[in-house]
This record gives C-alpha cells, sequence and structure tokens, in this order.
C-alpha cells in the first residue's frame, strides 16, 4: 500500500522524545560483593521497562538505587522533570525525601516495607498526600478513595488494616499509595512474587490496565519471565551487577543473543 | 590553717536538694529548651525521692527554679489537696524554705499534671507541667532515632495520619490529651497530658511553661509569647471539651473544665476540675473577701 502524499511519515517516540530517566556509570559495592558494576539505564516516557536476572544479579539493588534509597559508589542519576537539574544522588535528605514522596511511586515485594501495617489502608494512601502537604479531611478521603479504585481495591475494605487482607489485596494498596500523587515513574518490585497465579494474573491486569490508561513510566523488576513478557516493552537482562543485553521485548525472548540470556529463556519454556 | 577553715560547713544536702551541677545540667538545658521552642533537649536526669513516672522530671525543673521567695503551687488532675501533689509541695517548700500556695495568683512556679489552671498566669510566673511521654511521633515511629530525624526534617505529615484516622474511626478527632501542637512554627510537641481545653492557654501566652520528662530525660519549653498551634486539617477545626455550658454542683461555676462524678442514680453531677478555684467561688459566695483572678475562659469561651 502506499501512503497518500499528504500524509506525513513521524518517527516513533522513542527516537523522538528525551529519555526520562537515565542512570550513566553506576557503580556499587558491598564490601567484597559487586552489587552493580558500570551500569548504565535508560528509561524513556510512557514505556515498561523489564528488568530481569537471577538472585543477586544486582536488580533490586538498582531498584533501591531510582528509589534513591541508597546512595552509590559513583555514577549519575538524572529524571528529565522540571526544577530538577543535576545529579540527583547528590541531592540532601530533605530533597530526597520531597522527590521519592511526589515523583516516584514504589511496590515492594514484601508489603511490610512499602505500608504501616497498623494503620488503615486509605491511611496508608492518605500518608502520602500528607507528605506531599494535603491538608484537607475532604481531599484526602477522595483521592485516597480514588488511588484506591484506579487499583481495583475492594472500597468497603478501604479502612481495614493491611493485616488483616490478603496478599494480592495488600500489593493494590501498595499500588493505590504509590500512584496516588500520580508520580512521573512507578518502581515494581518483583510485585506478583509470592502471590497464586490467578491473584497474580489480576494484580498484572490491574497493572496494565493502568499503564494503558495513564501511560505511566514503570520499570519493574521480576526474576519471572512470565511477567515481564506480560508487562515490558523493553527488557534489560542483569547478571553479577552488569547489563548483559537488552532490547525490546519480543527480540529478547524470540532471538536472544547472549549466551546468558538464552539458557534464561529456555530454562522458562 | 585547717581545712575546717577553707571548707564549707557540712549540711544535710545542698539547696534545694539537687548538687550543684544536677542544677548547673538542668539550668543550661532549660534555656537551650527556651531558645528552641519545642524542641526537646536531653537532659542528664537525676535521682530524687520520688519513683519515676511520678513527676521526677517536673521535680527537677522546679528544685532548679526554686529559691526563698518562690511561693509554689502543685497540681494533681487539677486538685491541690491530692497526696501526690501535698508531698511534692511539703517536699520543695523543706528543701528551699519557699512558701506553699493553693492560689494560682499568688504561685510563682506551678507544677502541674494533667491541667494548667483556669486564672491567666501572668509573666512573672513559671509553669513546670510533667511530662510521661514526651515523643508525639511514638503512635506513629516507633524507633526513636528515626523519629528524632523527623523532627530535624518537619516531617510531621504521619501525626494528621493519627488524626485522619480517629475522623473515619470515630466521626471526629478523639485525642483527648497530650494533643500533638506545633510550637512557634517548627517543632511539633506533646503538650504532656492536659486536656484539649487547656492548649489554646499555651498559645501566646504570657508566662514560660517548662514541660520536662524524667524517665525519658528530655525538656522541652514554650516560651512566653509563643505560637502553639494545634494540629488540625484545612476543614475540621479544633475542638475543645464540650463543658462550656456544664455547671459545677458544688460552686455554681459555669463555663470551665469539669470533672464527671458518676451518681448513684446513674446520672453524673460536675464539679470544677480547678479545684482551687471553685474553693474561692464557694468563698466568695460566703462573702470572704476573696478575689478570683482573670481567667483563660469567658464565659465557656477562649477570646481570640
Amino acid at each position: 500500500m502506499i501512503a497518500s502524499p499528504t500524509l506525513t511519515l513521524q518517527a516513533p517516540q522513542l527516537m523522538t522524545t528525551p529519555p526520562l530517566l537515565t542512570m550513566t556509570g553506576v557503580s556499587r559495592r558491598y564490601g567484597d560483593v559487586v552489587a552493580l558494576q558500570d551500569l548504565s539505564a535508560t528509561v524513556y516516557p510512557g514505556e515498561v521497562l523489564g528488568i530481569v536476572g537471577e538472585s543477586g544479579s544486582g536488580k533490586s539493588t538498582l531498584l533501591r538505587m531510582m528509589n534513591l534509597e541508597d546512595t552509590p559508589d559513583a555514577g549519575d542519576y538524572r529524571l528529565a522533570l522540571p526544577d530538577l537539574p543535576g545529579n540527583l544522588f547528590d541531592l540532601d535528605r530533605f530533597a530526597r525525601r520531597m522527590l521519592c514522596a511526589t515523583r516516584i511511586g514504589i511496590v515492594y515485594q514484601n508489603p511490610h516495607l512499602g505500608l504501616l501495617m497498623k494503620h488503615t489502608s486509605s491511611g496508608n494512601v492518605a500518608e502520602r498526600l500528607l507528605i506531599a502537604g494535603e491538608r484537607s479531611f475532604a481531599a484526602l478521603r477522595g483521592r485516597a478513595r480514588e488511588a484506591l479504585d484506579a487499583s481495583e481495591f475492594p472500597l468497603d475494605r478501604m479502612d481495614a488494616r493491611p493485616i488483616e487482607l490478603s496478599g494480592g489485596m495488600q500489593q493494590r494498596v501498595q499500588l493505590a499509595k504509590a500512584i496516588a500523587l500520580e508520580p512521573a515513574l512507578l518502581l515494581l518490585d518483583e510485585p506478583t512474587t509470592g502471590l497464586d497465579v490467578s491473584v497474580q494474573a489480576l494484580v498484572l491486569d490491574t497493572l496494565k490496565r493502568l499503564q494503558r490508561d495513564r501511560a505511566i513510566t514503570m520499570v519493574i523488576v521480576s526474576h519471572d519471565l512470565g511477567v515481564i513478557r506480560t508487562m515490558a516493552d523493553r527488557v534489560m537482562v542483569m547478571r553479577r551487577g552488569r547489563v548483559v543485553e537488552q532490547g525490546l521485548a519480543d527480540q529478547i525472548f524470540q532471538d536472544p543473543q547472549h549466551a546468558y540470556t538464552q539458557q534464561l529463556v529456555h530454562a522458562k519454556l | 590553717m585547717t581545712i575546717a577553715t577553707l571548707t564549707r560547713p557540712w549540711e544535710a544536702m545542698s539547696y534545694g536538694f539537687l548538687d550543684a551541677s544536677a542544677k548547673r545540667e538542668l539550668r543550661r538545658k532549660m534555656l537551650k529548651a527556651i531558645a528552641v521552642p519545642g524542641c526537646q533537649m536531653p537532659y542528664a536526669s537525676r535521682e530524687v525521692p520520688m519513683a519515676r513516672g511520678w513527676g521526677t522530671g517536673g521535680l527537677q525543673v522546679t528544685l532548679t527554679l526554686l529559691k526563698p521567695s518562690s511561693v509554689v503551687k502543685v497540681i494533681d488532675q487539677g486538685a491541690d489537696d491530692s497526696v501526690n501533689a501535698a508531698s511534692i509541695r511539703s517536699f520543695l517548700s523543706k528543701v528551699s524554705g519557699a512558701r506553699e500556695t493553693w492560689d494560682t495568683t499568688e504561685a510563682t512556679l506551678i507544677q502541674s499534671r494533667h491541667r494548667i489552671p483556669e486564672e491567666r498566669l501572668r509573666a512573672d510566673q513559671v509553669l513546670i507541667l510533667q511530662v510521661p511521654n514526651p515523643e508525639p511521633l511514638r503512635p506513629v515511629e516507633p524507633n526513636m532515632s528515626v523519629a528524632r530525624q523527623m523532627h530535624a526534617d518537619a516531617d510531621y505529615g504521619r501525626l494528621w495520619l493519627i488524626l485522619y484516622e480517629q475522623i473515619v474511626r470515630s466521626g471526629r478527632v478523639m485525642q483527648g490529651a497530650a494533643y500533638p501542637s506545633l510550637v512557634n512554627g517548627r517543632h511539633v510537641m506533646t503538650p504532656s497530658p492536659i486536656p484539649r481545653w487547656d492548649v489554646p492557654k499555651l498559645h501566646m501566652a504570657q508566662h514560660l511553661t517548662f514541660l520536662s520528662a524524667g524517665r525519658e530525660k528530655r525538656l522541652y519549653a514554650v516560651p512566653p509569647f509563643t505560637r502553639v498551634e494545634p494540629l488540625v486539617f484545612s476543614d475540621v477545626p479544633y475542638q475543645v471539651e464540650d463543658h462550656a455550658a456544664l455547671t459545677c454542683h458544688r460552686s455554681g461555676m459555669t463555663g470551665y473544665f469539669m470533672n464527671e462524678i458518676p451518681q448513684e442514680d446513674g446520672s453524673s453531677a460536675f464539679e470544677l476540675s480547678d479545684s482551687h478555684l471553685g474553693i474561692k467561688a464557694i468563698r466568695q459566695a460566703e462573702g470572704a473577701a476573696v478575689k478570683i483572678g482573670p481567667t483563660w475562659y469567658e464565659n465557656g469561651k477562649m477570646p481570640q
């Protein structure tokens, strides 16, 4: 088929928009253990980057760096957001906390890390809004309800404590908390590990829907290739603190180049 | 020359019970506390002849401030005549020669637990509150090192979480005592177990307030004319206890904080929590020449 002469062809979005997240030369050692070795990563607005690798390959460390929970020995980290110039690793504790609360959302594998277990679910979401300075009760209540609704949490249980909820529901509360302030970047650390397959599918479904509706930029870490295949546009394979291969998801799964990736894909299939 | 001529004669204890170095320690920390309103200052809390938890923090501050011309009043749950208040008061006068009083307007040092007197305090009076738990962040942050960091960052968002959950659960703020309050726009303090009724009395007050926790070894202060604002939501106003319309069944006074006295028939009677204000009112009604000072609350309302 021949394109009509009036139609102007556009380059794919990935080629025209600058990356949202740029990490260059990040290294981190814990004693003798090398967790990350001169690692670089980019994430473009609206895309989902999947990070796979075996246990101990440094993928969780990388995610912790992205959430500014840990400082590397060397490296540069930038987010292309207004009023955020310079290396984010150089920010002081106060600025870091504000940035993490308002611009970055995170869902941990272990809900105990991300939630206040003895407070209500809606309160957990409201806490995020409180840190950002919201002081109206009605607004807190409304926005908490909205965020919980968006993460498909049953609203009749919004005032139950997370400790009384099932694992899947706890992940939904974490997700609601993470998206409450509409962050520029959503980090997911093994969000469905430990959930049974049907609940896992439901949570992934919610994540997919959110991604479609809000075009949130996501970084998802998992050792489960099924999860990555469902979610990710682009995949980064890590081993021993280095990136061994990266590319589009289909490309990685159909035509793995690196020996380790081949092993990984075959182990799954 | 003998050693006896160079040293002071033997005394059973130093003036005001505490030794000089203890008082110097406290004085330094008290000055620091005044300099940074509402900020908790750690101090070397000493042993006093009283169990921890019975007001040892307040007692140490009072002992440091005492002088022979002081007039001391001690209140426990609003009353001057309870065992704890009476024994602290007599101890204070025994170790310092200070005069004891029940009258708020007469006292120069007022040590209290649970209440701030209803009569207005003046610039020449010092209020000392005994605090059991000085850390407002404890319910939301069990780790005290992290809590200290949160104070440093003024990271107080989670305190509203407590209020949020109380409103969600009960439809209103249930925090009855120790209502977290922002001092001078910077530090959140817990104003000891005083009721909500008493917190507005600290706002821009003429008198100096010390709050001291002996067991937790922390003291903080509200200097005169300092803002003390209870934490509230922008759409849920701060409310004091609903006592404005209650009448004391003994003195006939209305518009002050009351104690509820359950009656045999299941109903309840009310009496003034500030017991000496009640005594004064009764004496006045009997025709004695007693003067009740100006009170914070007028007709059950705090003038703005």
